[in-house]
């Protein structure tokens, strides 16, 4: 072992470093970021020569987030279906190709990027995790192509590539707190999963409480997938708020509600305001466990309207009987259906015609009649809060009555001064 | 040692040949052939076989089965990552050069621990020394001690989902589990422009194949064969009078610096670090590829590793709910039928191709389980220069 050995080895990887950079290091820089995007943007490589169009479907088909992400690509694929059956979009056929996220926020990036460049897919349809929506954030931007995004969420965003159909914060979760105003709720205590949601909701509801003098009487976090909730129920008990504000997900809600239940609290007593439990999960949590207690949402598969029988009807036709409706699977179904609707007022796939033509379109959804909102990518929606009943279904308890305007940054509140 | 001299000399004409042919394929064949997209994709991959270089070394040649590679992949991403996201909050006007989700969710103040990452120089210094100083300090502790095989792995495991709890909890700091995404601008580079983009693939490339020329460098060096020999038998290397502890420290620090390095360059390619790719589920993908590929060989690791992700891709591409199936089966028959990996079969074919005359000096992998069996009669063999190890 010599030294001058050693130099010879590592002499071509050393002069493949050099060359690497001289290679490469004509790139642009940027001067101003926000030019900066658009300069570098692909060409977009839509064909819409053909009697068909290219849409893509990105849902976690594996991982943890499967069992939700599922539900919402079964009913995208509905929509295809009937868009299909229907004469298709400017006279062309859907033809969809399907990506996997597996729950991962780098692999949503991933094939968002390849739905996009590889497949030129028009728009592109699902994520469900906000850590997936902001991976896929920069990539719908950089490309300059299209995002619907069908689930609530926390708001505070609104990009010019991204269409938001779940509701945004002042869509759910500030009429739940107007409700629970109404019902002379005084104090609160609120539990959630410690990711970005729940904080940021937390935050809302702390500025929101404490301009309508409601006390928080506890605030508490278990990670994801947690599921021993006897601490934190212990903690709720001896609190004894009026009500509880739930925004845990996933798992979590089943042992949480069992325990709940096991420490003898019902929903006579204190009553738990869940937004992220829909038809969906209280199979899952058990219907013994949150019979009574209440969720805030913009859709229940018991919403009487014919729009939503004819919906519901179709799914279980396609899907079996067992199967129940939820909101986020109906925000999904109406997204593809309000893409058509922009694609054929603006009579074009291109992506600056379908962001030009949003504003203002809707569709006679199956919550009721939604609209684009252009400035924010939101649509206007109809908040409710529904009761959990032994048939497993949510009830309307309370309508907003109207649809509500979106408004992620909460622009519009005063108290929700310097929450954005 | 003249047989040694020989074999020595051809195995590195052989090198060489190898790197010249990586280097056309990765500098010439690859951008060549391959959309800015795919190519984007196989830098992400060659981010991740860097970790599974280490992990080579670590692991295949030193017995530390670390569990937790995730932890300096996460330092190097993480770093890299707040100072992009710097960089990217001083052009925006009106931020005060506050990133976007500390304005959203945070306190709308960077914190003091975020400053020294608005420097690049700094931040690079931090990509590779921090990592590196973790691991060396870990590993002091640990190994002086003389905590090793399952119950390090344990240890280091813990560390991973220690690392992304703590994470997703700083939710105002770290970005929490939405992580740290969005970037526009790699060191004054536009991050959209395929030009750029496939320049840092080749600092991607030019880095792995330098990590692999080190990974060679210690292999060969004495250094390397104390540290198959501690694998082998610790006791016995150090009744040589040779401290075993240092030995593993080093190498562990390497490793922890491959992965830092590898994670650094993951972010600007992959465009975002979450908790999801530090934890332990990442942690123990990282190892996936380095027991396929073959733990001990130099070049095992680093081609199972990219040939698993590649897999990986292109299989969730073809079949998107069953490609995990694929993996699992894979994984299960290397582990039952060919420990050494499949570097294993390629080092069968070769000796069945010779004479059967066995060659022991080969530096090629053994694969059998180094394990940690009890020392047999050590006091027979303590014929060492001296004795100093001290004990404790």
């Amino acid at each position: 072992m010599t030294p001058s050995r050693a130099t010879n080895r590592l002499a071509p990887a050393a002069a493949l470093v050099v060359l690497a950079l001289t290679l490469t290091a004509c790139g642009a820089k940027t001067e101003s970021g926000e030019e900066a995007g658009a300069s570098g943007a692909a060409e977009s490589c839509v064909d819409t020569s053909g009697d068909t169009v290219k849409i893509g479907f990105l849902n976690s088909l594996s991982g943890t987030m499967a069992i939700s992400e599922q539900t919402v690509h079964d009913s995208l694929e509905l929509a295809a279906e009937e868009i299909n059956a229907d004469g298709g979009v400017l006279g062309k056929q859907l033809e969809i190709v399907s990506e996997d996220g597996q729950s991962e926020p780098t692999v949503f990036a991933e094939k968002a990027e390849k739905l996009i460049t590889s497949d030129c897919t028009a728009a592109v349809f699902g994520g469900w995790t906000s850590a997936s929506r902001k991976a896929m954030l920069p990539v719908f931007e950089a490309q300059d192509s299209l995002l619907f995004y069908p689930v609530q969420y926390e708001g505070l965003e609104a990009s010019p590539n991204i269409f938001y159909t779940g509701a945004t914060t002042n869509q759910q979760i500030v009429p739940a707190l107007d409700y629970l105003k109404e019902q002379g709720t005084e104090s609160i205590f609120l539990v959630g999963s410690d990711y970005v949601f729940p904080r940021t909701a937390n935050k809302i509801i702390n500025a929101y409480a404490e301009a309508n003098g409601m006390e928080v009487l506890g605030e508490e976090y278990a990670p994801l997938g947690h599921t021993d909730f006897s601490t934190i129920v212990n903690k709720v008990k001896a609190a004894d708020a009026d009500a509880v504000f739930n925004t845990l997900n996933g798992d979590s809600n089943v042992a949480f509600f069992k325990e709940y239940k096991n420490a003898g609290l019902g929903p006579d007593d204190m009553p738990v305001v869940s937004v992220s439990i829909a038809e969906e999960e209280v199979g899952g949590i058990g219907v013994d466990n949150v019979e009574g207690q209440l969720t805030a949402w913009n859709y229940y598969q018991t919403i009487d309207s014919p729009e939503n029988d004819t919906f519901v009807e179709a799914f279980k036709a396609k899907y079996g009987d067992d199967r129940v409706t939820s909101d986020p699977m109906e925000a999904a179904y109406t997204s593809l259906y309000l893409w058509k609707g922009m694609v054929e007022k603006g009579e074009s796939f291109d992506v600056a015609d379908v962001q030009e033509a949003a504003d203002g379109v809707t569709f006679d959804a199956p919550e009721g009649s939604v609209t684009v909102n252009g400035d924010n990518h939101h649509i206007a929606k109809t908040a409710l809060v529904g009761k959990i009943g032994s048939d497993g279904l949510i009830h309307t308890e309370w309508s907003s009555g109207e649809p509500i305007e979106p408004d992620p940054f909460l622009e519009g509140y005063d108290w929700a001064e310097g929450l954005s | 040692m003249s047989a040694l001299d020989s074999l020595y000399r051809s195995s590195r004409a052989r090198v060489i040949i190898g790197f010249a042919v990586a280097a056309v394929l990765l500098f010439g064949v690859a951008p060549a052939t391959m959309s800015t997209f795919r190519l984007g994709l196989l830098g992400k991959f060659l981010c991740l076989a860097m970790v599974a270089v280490g992990i080579g070394l670590a692991w295949g040649r030193g017995g530390m089965l670390t569990l937790g590679q995730g932890v300096f992949f996460g330092l190097g991403a993480y770093m890299m990552a707040m100072h992009l996201k710097l960089a990217d909050a001083a052009q925006v006007e009106g931020s005060g050069g506050v990133p976007d989700f500390m304005l959203l969710y945070g306190s709308g103040v960077v914190p003091g621990w975020w400053e020294p990452f608005r420097s690049p120089v700094v931040t690079v210094l931090a990509i590779l020394v921090v990592p590196a100083g973790v691991a060396a300090l870990l590993g002091f502790a640990v190994f002086t001690r003389r905590v090793r095989g399952a119950y390090f792995a344990i240890l280091s495991q813990a560390l991973a989902a220690a690392f992304a709890i703590l994470l997703i909890g700083q939710q105002a700091t770290t970005g929490g589990t939405n992580g740290l995404n969005g970037f526009r601008s790699f060191f004054g580079y536009d991050l959209a422009d395929p030009v750029n983009k496939r320049m840092l693939f080749f600092i991607a490339a030019g880095a792995l194949l330098v990590m692999v020329a080190i990974a060679r460098q210690l292999m060969v060096s004495r250094f390397g064969e104390l540290l198959v020999a501690t694998r082998d038998q610790e006791d016995r290397v150090r009744f040589l009078g040779y401290d075993p502890a240092k030995i593993k420290v080093v190498a562990y620090a390497v490793a922890a610096l491959m992965a830092s390095v590898g994670g650094a360059l993951f972010v600007p390619i992959v465009g975002i670090v979450s908790p999801a790719d530090v934890g332990v589920v990442p942690s123990i993908g990282f190892l996936i590829g380095v027991a396929i590929g073959g733990r001990a060989t130099l070049l095992g690791p680093v081609l199972g590793s990219i040939a698993v992700s590649w897999a990986q891709t292109s299989l969730s591409e073809q079949f998107p709910s069953g490609w995990i199936y694929a993996q699992g089966a894979l994984f299960i028959l290397v582990v039952a039928f060919l420990p050494g990996g499949l570097a294993e079969l390629f080092t069968r074919w070769r000796r069945s191709r010779r004479t059967p005359v066995p060659d022991d000096g080969t530096a090629t992998g053994d694969g059998g389980d180094p394990g940690d069996g009890p020392g047999p009669d050590e006091s027979a063999d303590i014929t060492g220069p001296a004795y100093s190890g001290r004990t404790s």
